[in-house]
């Protein structure tokens, strides 16, 4: 049988690939990986295509047994691994036999792991993407939270797999101090000049009740001009929500599609891994760049993952 | 058209201004109209979408048409922002003909007040009203549906009675059950499914919004019409939506 069971999941783990793309008419939130770097590459030190769905691991805690010969690898926050009893490095390529247990722990820094396993995970796709959407019920297995002897499928595994390791540069730095670079926002003259200060020069902590909405995050308000409601416009991840209390909401992979709240900067789409790494009680502050260098940094990264996979699958893998 | 990516965005701009781009980020941009919710912008709105959504354009990979504006995402590695630009305004100038509603018109069954509507005392205390009042004025008119969003089929609703306009909830309430019928400045709109809610939540119906097993999941599309009609506790109960 091509499979993984689950043994323990954890306090959170969900099947994600990179998210439902084409249903934001609907109000069909992104979903997917909340730091899609480590899902690709992941991904692709397990041979797989780039969005090939994982297992999203929140807060360690999880095992789970082998049914089957298979590479795989572990990528995302610094959590403790082992392989039957053997400790296991994430970032690389490696192998279980069948019946062998992986464990993940606590990380150590950082929030979310994502385990890889060579050919996928096989679930049914929903609108295009098999990533699990809890609030709506959708995706994933059963559109739930993974549990314990839950068993998931494989797809047929592939023969890439040049790739052993990830060369530093692309793995992202993991702190619980965390800097996130952000462009301005639509609404961003919606904040008084204090309001602008404070955003900017405040360091504020992840609230315990986040989730993969939203992080809440606690600090100095942030004073508005006009109030905190706009005509309902176009929300998406990375997008720095300032409600009327003035507490940040920074939106993660399952925001509404919509919102009705100003939005006082955009963190740029090479940090959103850093976003998804931040669990509750870790401290973050907003660097405000411009929109060049977010730019150079997303065609630098595309470009060196492509590579990657070009190596990796030379019959055409996906980017 | 102006790329807007600093200070200084003019305010409560009217219907005959250009449009106007607002960077979403590096990999998204929202194109806005003007800052006003009214039927003929909405009609520009999704009169670009649908013409983005058909050319398919490599690179633009989810659009999401809104009151007064579109949002487009893309993959900068593939499309550039300047290309995009092109590809907006080119479309924009486009000749053919406005988008027109969809002939639909959408009867909601809601029991009002009661632990369905947790909010309708303190917006009846906002507005000087009785719960009965709230209930009546809400029933009354024909809504349009603006657009899509928030969450698996949410339809933004505007025509709200101007005696119900209620700023929305300072931050985030608790979370909602599905078919809840909530208020926020002159909009109304129906959870699909249970989530926070910052609207103010005066009723709920027996429809669902969204229901993956149906053959159209989504209750809703954007450009149809709503009126809402007042049930009791009974026929809430007794509702079946097939």
């Amino acid at each position: 049988m091509r499979a993984i069971t689950i043994i323990e999941p954890g306090p959170l783990a969900t099947v994600q690939d990179k998210g439902r793309f084409g249903f934001r008419h609907c109000g069909v939130p992104v979903c997917g990986a909340m730091d899609p770097q480590a899902l690709r590459l992941a991904n692709l030190l397990a041979g797989n295509r780039a969005d090939a769905a994982c297992i999203e691991i929140t807060m360690g805690g999880f095992s789970a047994r082998f049914q089957v010969d298979a590479h795989f690898a572990l990528a995302g926050a610094r959590s403790p691994a082992r392989l039957n009893g053997g400790a296991v490095s994430s970032w690389r390529r490696c192998f279980a036999r069948k019946g062998e247990m992986i464990e993940i722990g606590l990380p150590l820094n950082g929030f979310r792991t994502y385990l890889a396993v060579e050919g996928g995970l096989d679930v049914s796709p929903v609108m295009g993407s098999r990533s699990t959407f809890l609030k709506g019920g959708l995706g994933g297995l059963e559109g739930r939270a993974l549990r314990k002897e839950d068993v998931l499928f494989l797809g047929p595994a592939v023969s890439g797999g040049a790739i052993s390791e990830i060369p530093a540069e692309l793995i992202p730095a993991c702190s619980d101090k965390t800097v996130l670079r952000a462009l301005a926002g639509p609404q961003i003259d919606r904040l008084s000049p204090c309001g602008m200060q404070t955003f900017w020069g405040s360091e504020y902590v992840v609230s315990s009740r986040s989730d993969r909405m939203g992080s809440l995050l606690c600090g100095p308000a942030v004073e508005l001009e006009c109030g905190a409601d706009i005509i309902s416009d176009g929300a998406f991840p990375g997008a720095v929500q300032i409600p009327g209390n003035g507490q940040p909401v920074v939106l993660g992979c399952d925001c509404q599609t919509t919102g009705g709240y100003v939005k006082a900067a955009s963190v740029i789409a090479v940090d959103l891994p850093g976003l998804g790494q931040l669990g509750p009680g870790a401290t973050v502050r907003f660097a405000r760049v411009g929109l060049d260098e977010a730019r150079l940094a997303y065609l630098k990264n595309e470009y060196l993952l492509g590579r990657l996979f070009e190596k990796s699958h030379e019959a055409g893998g996906g980017r | 058209m102006r790329i807007e990516t600093d200070f200084g965005s003019p305010r409560n701009r009217g219907a005959n201004s250009e449009p106007q781009v607002l960077l979403c980020g590096d990999t998204g941009v929202s194109v806005e109209f003007a800052k006003i919710i009214d039927p003929d912008i909405n009609r520009r709105v999704r009169r670009l979408y649908k013409r983005l959504k058909t050319g398919a354009h490599p690179g633009i990979i989810d659009l999401g048409p809104a009151y007064c504006s579109l949002f487009i995402r893309y993959d900068p590695f593939i499309c550039s922002l300047e290309k995009l630009l092109c590809i907006i305004e080119d479309n924009l100038e486009a000749p053919g003909g406005a988008v027109e509603d969809t002939p639909r018109i959408i009867e909601v069954p809601v029991c009002y007040g009661g632990e369905f509507g947790p909010d309708t005392g303190e917006v009846a205390g906002f507005h000087s009203l009785g719960a009965p009042q709230v209930a009546a004025l809400h029933a009354a008119p024909l809504y349009r549906v603006y657009m899509i969003g928030f969450i698996l089929g949410f339809p933004y609703l505007g025509g709200l009675d101007e005696r119900l306009k209620t700023p929305r909830k300072k931050s985030p309430g608790p979370i909602v059950a599905p078919g809840s019928v909530g208020v926020a400045d002159r909009q109304s709109g129906i959870y699909p499914v249970a989530s926070p809610a910052g609207w103010w939540i005066i009723g709920r119906t027996p429809l669902k919004v969204f229901d993956l097993q149906r053959k159209r999941p989504f209750l809703f599309e954007a450009g149809d019409a709503v009126r809402f009609r007042q049930i009791t506790r009974e026929e809430f109960e007794s509702y079946n939506d097939h």
